[in-house]
């Protein structure tokens, strides 16, 4: 049971119950929608860019502990990051998620994202952490005349 | 469904079991531990385990008998051709269907759906015509009918469900008229485990004339099944959840509308003589067969039919609902789960979410303790917002699964709950 305490650490519990930066903003630039048809998560994560900076991201929509947790702690790591910043972020992400089982690669650099190392463990639940962030890429690179009015 | 309380008058307490233990020793993968775990598998409704018999049954069809049917005059060609044959015998026994012409091999239940959509809704129906389907389809009773619909300006129409997973028979019979040219409904419930009222679908039916799809997927492991007795124009399974190989499912259809369908693949077998004016096409049941079909899963699946019909659908049926009723009652008992279908006539399957601890999660931590259940809408997207969950989770049984497995379920599902509360 020790890659599932792994999996499911007290961090990741805990954003899960208490999401950061959760709820639709009263306004933004950018919007996507993400879902898995697997297993029927869905996302929507919303953010304000001002000349190539993210000034706020938001989320809402329903899914897994891991999948909460990611896009939760996402939130938090991307708001006041460039567009370009963002995406190598996520690059670092994704190769530590899909890193091989046996390897030990040093996660030090991945700062409040390392508590989804144990993810690799799960290969089944590797979509669950990366939805948030394919979706808030899929935002990103939206152009601005997407603005929602609402 | 058959009657047990009734059955149990005419026939003693004791034939209506069978040996547990024999039967679980009869699947050689229940044997085989998972990451030094005691292998529980509940996640029947998806796909079934094999017994040692069709494992062996397919190699030897691989190793002493393989050759195309249907085609050669030589040795081994004939024994594959008779086997396949005599597949369909057992087929149609099986189902008591009147004749081997109404059974049509195909790759699955969705494949047999598609095959009614196409060679007989394409053919018939037209603008304003209406198709009566339920809420609790799976989505392979849904979308070939959306696609025909498109395409032929007919119509797909909805009977209602109510909160505990039943079927609303009143208006179920308000929805069929005159526009009615097909009523396609699913036996049991993949996602939910109701049994729908089939009897009284079919006689409603009648009384108007409409021909009648049974989606059996769920129900052919599970409950015996006499096509005759039970009066429906058509009726879909699929072989990998009754025991045998996947890619290999049967479509019982009336001859007398099979007779009137056109066939819905051309090729190879399917036809009597080809010429590039015009071609004939072969007679029931190979006109739908077209191509080299799956002759070793065929055979296979043949094979899991006699495996099941020894042990005996009706002690299979009693034996389940007990094992049913207990995990029912002890999943019941934790305070932070809700079982989500509480119909009155259920079978096979549990499906369950509990506070605050996604199915995903749940599906994740019991699988680290052997346990195999299903997480997630189980392809039947409508039914879940019906009932407005997004996923649940679910358990469910076979031949092979005993109390014990959710007494494991159980403990494994209170320790999730501890650690994420
Ligand atoms: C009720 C029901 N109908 C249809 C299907 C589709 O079966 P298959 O995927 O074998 O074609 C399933 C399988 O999940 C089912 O449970």
């Amino acid at each position: 049971m020790d890659e599932l305490r792994e999996l499911y650490q007290q961090v990741i519990l805990d954003h899960n119950k208490n999401p950061k930066n959760y709820g639709k903003p009263e306004a933004h630039s950018h919007d996507s929608e993400g879902y898995n048809p697997l297993c029927g998560d869905r996302i929507h994560v919303y953010a304000e860019i001002e000349d190539e900076i993210i000034k706020s991201v938001r989320f809402e929509g329903s899914g897994c502990a891991i999948s909460k947790a990611s896009a939760s702690v996402m939130t938090t790591m991307l708001i006041g990051k460039t567009v370009a910043e963002a995406k190598s972020i996520f690059d670092g992400f994704q190769e530590m998620i899909t890193a091989d089982v046996n390897s030990s690669p040093n996660y030090d650099k991945m700062g409040k994202l390392a508590v989804f190392s144990g993810v690799r463990e799960f290969p089944t639940r590797v979509k669950c952490a990366s939805l948030a962030w394919h979706t808030a890429l899929a935002a990103i690179d939206k152009s601005d005349d997407v603005v929602s009015t609402e | 469904m058959k009657d047990i309380a009734a059955l149990e008058k005419n026939v003693p307490a004791a034939a209506l079991t069978y040996d547990i233990d024999s039967v679980y020793n009869d699947f050689p993968i229940l044997h085989k531990p998972i990451r030094d775990k005691e292998l529980i598998f509940l996640d029947n409704a998806a796909s079934t385990q094999k017994p040692q018999i069709v494992i062996d049954t397919i190699n030897r069809y691989y190793q002493e008998e393989n050759a195309n049917i249907h085609r050669g005059v030589y040795y081994l060609s004939e024994v594959a051709t008779r086997k396949y044959e005599e597949a369909r015998e057992t087929v149609r026994k099986f189902l008591n269907a009147a004749s081997e012409k109404e059974i049509i091999f195909t790759s699955g239940t969705t494949d047999s759906i598609n095959l009614v959509a196409n060679a007989f809704g394409r053919e018939f129906f037209k603008p304003g015509d209406e198709i009566l389907i339920t809420t609790m389809e799976h989505h392979s009773n849904i979308v070939p009918w959306q696609m025909i619909c498109e395409d032929t300006g007919a119509k797909l129409r909805v009977a209602p469900i109510n909160d505990q997973g039943e079927l609303l028979i009143d208006e179920f019979e308000e929805m069929i008229n005159s526009r009615t040219k097909l009523i396609s409904v699913v036996y049991v419930s993949n996602s939910l485990g109701t049994v729908n009222p089939v009897e009284k679908i079919i006689s409603l039916a009648r009384s108007q004339n409409v021909p009648v799809l049974l989606d059996a997927a769920q129900a052919v492991a599970h409950t015996p099944i006499d096509v005759q007795k039970l009066d429906c124009d058509f009726l879909a399974f699929s072989s990998h959840k009754i025991f045998g190989p996947t890619g290999v499912g049967v479509l019982y259809g009336k001859e007398k509308h099979l007779e009137k369908m056109r066939p819905f693949k051309g090729g190879g077998d399917m036809i009597l003589q080809v010429t590039f004016e015009k071609t004939t096409y072969n007679a029931l049941p190979h006109k739908f067969e077209a191509g080299t079909p799956n002759m070793a899963g065929v055979i296979g699946l043949a094979s899991a039919i006699d495996y099941v019909t020894s042990v005996g659908l009706e002690k299979i049926h009693a034996y389940e609902k007990m094992v049913l009723d207990y995990g029912t009652e002890l999943l019941a008992d934790i305070d932070e789960l809700r079982i989500i279908g509480t119909a009155a006539e259920k079978s096979g399957a549990i499906s369950f979410i509990i506070d605050n601890v996604h199915p995903h999660d749940i599906g994740t931590w019991v699988d680290r303790d052997g346990i195999a259940i299903r997480a997630g809408h189980h392809c039947t997207q409508p039914v879940m917002d019906r009932l407005c969950i997004p996923a649940t989770s679910r358990a469910s049984i076979a031949l092979y699964n005993r109390k014990s497995d959710f007494d494991a379920l159980a403990s494994s599902l209170k320790t999730i709950i501890e650690v994420f509360r």
